[in-house]
């Protein structure tokens, strides 16, 4: 933090990324070694792990414990519950998920990814592509996190050979021609001892590319929002109680596409009817041009009726208005899917309820098949599915629109979030 | 800069907006956690963003311990006028006489955790289904595993590893009745996000955030502000120094800096090069390794 500047500071991007892999691969100490080595630990953070560490007879300073918060996990030494982590340089200041390998913690995985611009996999590379690998792939991949950085981790252990490592990522492009991602980058690393996380390894002269954390600072995520379909989910409508403000109607949201200006035509949805906006505003400071991931005011120009969980969108560019369609969900409860069973579905800011039709496939994380015939779909499984809901949603392929591409299931019994869905 | 790009602070406050006016929109009856300290003070700005010309749509709920310091409690009657809020003040004097909490003895005693008593019996009696909290991640790494939306059962006791899943921004308020929900709308930012935001959006803020002088007692290494509350022991050093505050609470708790910061960007500065976390000066959370963690599971913030 000694080149601090408060000018730069106020220009920073910000980058949300996400760690998996099998357990002991080294996420936490990888998050530990970001930490540590960007000077992001604080005096009393590291003395109360240099206690822990020397208590339980380390001869290192054991950076996990930085990330493991819960007594749980620091009694059993693993990592339970995602845990968030922040640190800045001078360029970006980033967002971390640390998520926990564990098959029965798969569900966090997956909601670290939802919201990542990238994920870092970790593989122990004296162990290879392992069945944790694949699956957290898969989900990467699945939930189309836009980068993906493949640490090959551990390589002090096999004297930072070039043979060890070209291995790993030969068998990895295997894996990854089998599915959807835009952006693989490979790194030989070593979390315990740092090489190749923000410092260059002088152990390993056959590497010519950058650091983990260079990779980090320079990843372009300019493009991962979408600025070309505009979709604006109204949240709340404001209607100030007060005389001065007597006519004032604001739709309240924030825009999850595309860009917005005052005069632009707009359509509502599920109404159809259309206006232009008036003004866009926030604490009466007015925008002209107002994009993803702003929280907006809207005025429009005429007396429209609108609620929450409507869309304003552009005359002649309108998402999909369906009551039946199909979904990829990830189940994440011990109570499994039920084909006919009713669910709470929420998608934007929009409840609606749904029943499940049909189950069209289940995805086999493994061989990557589609399983036609089983029809069980339990915690930590990925399937194809039909929904139909009680109202007409409009969305848009989660492939093409992350935001009004996604759902969550709700079990109405018990309220729990049951399953995480990409509309296909 | 490139176009189309939020820098992070806008992209933080537009975060921290959708959440709060999610809260209003999912619950019967949310209400605001207001301390007197700058996190709360930067979410009350941010809720008058979210819902402006209007007001904003929810009370401000203020666990008083009488312990504050003078300057907090003008501050906060000052901008609740200002911006035109309803507060509700509950009193843990109340809780102490009505006998539904323990005053704690000794020189080290506190009124921090008794305010968990006081925080879920006014979370009853106002019916408040959803309270939201000004805690923020980095803060503490029991904290760090919240979510933004925090299910609490009909103890209000929080269970971390059985915490719903958060998918996007989906936020599931869906609950039972006599349950309800912690929200903390400033989980991701960091404790220089706050400042850089308070300088950036100007936001006024109790004067003993800047440097100033006073008499402290000096204890285990933490400058505590010397006054009434707090049972002076034989290896106390009192003296004047020239401190600030970094975070504030409970006076009995809540450790001074030395610092002549007395300027937004000289706090800034500052705090750019330290070496401890602003919870190193918090007395509270040095009882134990987990002393956060079995506070939260109670039903403390
Ligand atoms: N030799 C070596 N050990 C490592 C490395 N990274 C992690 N470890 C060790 O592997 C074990 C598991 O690491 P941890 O970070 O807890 O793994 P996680 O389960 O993926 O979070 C710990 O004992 C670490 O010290 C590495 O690069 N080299
Ligand atoms: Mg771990």
């Amino acid at each position: 933090m000694s080149d601090f500047s408060s000018e730069g500071y106020m220009n920073m991007e910000l980058l949300r990324f996400t760690t998996a892999g099998s357990v002991d691969d080294g996420k936490s100490t990888l998050i530990g070694r970001l930490l540590y080595d960007s000077k992001q630990i604080f005096e009393d953070q590291l003395e109360a792990i240099e206690q822990r560490s020397q208590q339980r007879g380390f001869e290192h300073v054991d950076l996990s414990l930085l990330t493991d918060g819960l007594k749980a996990e620091r009694e059993q030494g693993i990592t339970i519950d995602v845990a968030y982590r922040y640190f800045a340089t001078p360029k970006r200041k980033f967002i971390i998920a640390d998520t926990p390998g564990h098959i029965q913690y798969t569900r966090n995985m997956v909601t670290g990814a939802s919201t990542a611009n990238a994920a870092l996999i970790l593989v122990d590379v004296r162990k290879g592509i392992l069945e944790q690998t694949i699956r957290h792939s898969f989900i990467a991949s699945l939930l189309q996190i836009p980068h993906l950085i493949i640490c090959v981790n551990k390589m002090d252990l096999v004297d930072y050979s070039e043979e060890a490592f070209s291995k790993v990522v030969e068998e990895y492009r295997n894996l990854s021609t089998k599915l959807d991602i835009k952006d693989v980058n490979f790194l030989p690393i070593s979390a315990l001892k740092g090489d190749n996380v923000v410092e260059k390894s002088t152990n390993m002269p056959w590497y010519h590319g950058s650091t983990l954390m260079y990779l980090l600072e320079n990843l372009h995520i300019g493009s991962d929002e979408n600025h070309i379909d505009c979709r604006f989910p109204v949240q709340y409508v404001i209607r100030p109680q007060q005389t001065e403000y007597h006519d004032f109607r604001g739709y309240a949201g924030r825009i999850v596409s595309g860009i917005y200006k005052p005069g632009d035509k707009v359509k509502i949805l599920p109404s159809g009817e259309t206006a232009k906006v008036k003004t866009i505003e926030l604490f009466g400071e007015q925008i002209t041009e107002a994009y993803a991931p702003m929280s907006v005011t809207m005025t429009l120009d005429r007396d429209v009726d609108i609620s929450r969980g409507d869309m304003i969108v552009r005359e002649n560019n309108v998402p999909s208005m369906e009551q039946e369609f199909d979904v990829m969900i990830c189940w994440m409860n011990a109570n499994n899917l039920q084909v006919g069973g009713k669910y709470a579905i929420r998608h934007t800011v929009k409840d609606a309820r749904c029943v499940i039709k049909d189950i069209r496939y289940k995805v086999d994380i493994n061989s990557m098949h589609r399983n036609e015939q089983d029809k069980e779909i339990a915690m930590n499984d990925i399937a194809r599915i039909t929904v139909k809901t009680t109202v007409p949603l409009y969305f848009d392929s989660y492939r093409k629109n992350r935001h009004t591409g996604s759902i969550i299931l709700i079990d109405e019994a018990t309220n729990e979030t049951v399953a995480a869905g990409m509309i296909v | 800069m490139i176009k189309y790009h939020l820098h992070h602070l806008r992209e933080l406050e537009a975060e921290a907006i959708y959440i709060i006016r999610e809260t209003a929109a999912q619950f019967e009856r949310p209400a605001m956690l207001f301390s007197g300290g700058k996190d709360s003070i930067v979410m009350t700005h941010l809720a008058r963003k979210a819902f402006y010309p209007a007001r904003i749509p929810f009370p401000l709920l203020h666990v008083d311990t009488g312990h504050n310091f003078r300057e907090t409690l003008v501050f906060r009657d000052k901008m609740v006028e200002e911006i035109g809020a309803r507060l509700e003040v509950r009193y843990v004097q109340d809780s102490i006489d009505k006998g539904r909490a323990r005053e704690e003895k000794g020189p080290n005693a506190s009124r921090n955790v008794l305010q968990t008593v006081t925080l879920l019996d006014a979370l009853e009696e106002l019916k408040v289904d959803a309270a939201m909290g000004g805690a923020r991640r980095d803060e503490e790494k029991a904290r760090a595993k919240e979510r933004f939306f925090s299910h609490r059962d009909e103890f209000g006791q929080w269970n971390p590893k059985n915490q719903r899943p958060e998918l996007w921004m989906l936020l599931n308020g869906k609950k039972h009745m006599g349950e309800h929900f912690r929200v903390f709308p400033l989980s991701n930012w960091t404790e220089m996000d706050v400042w850089m935001y308070i300088q950036l959006e100007k936001i006024a803020i109790p004067e003993i955030y800047f440097s100033h002088e006073r008499e402290i007692i000096l204890r285990d290494g933490v400058l505590l502000a010397n006054s009434e509350y707090i049972m002076k022991k034989d290896s106390d050093l009192i003296e004047t120094r020239t401190v600030r505050f970094r975070t504030i609470g409970d006076m009995t708790c809540t450790g001074a800096v030395e610092s002549p910061a007395s300027t937004l960007s000289e706090i800034i500065d500052e705090i750019a090069v330290s070496r401890v976390t602003e919870r190193g000066t918090r007395h509270d959370d040095k009882r134990s390794e987990t002393a956060m963690e079995d506070r939260k599971k109670v039903g403390y913030f």
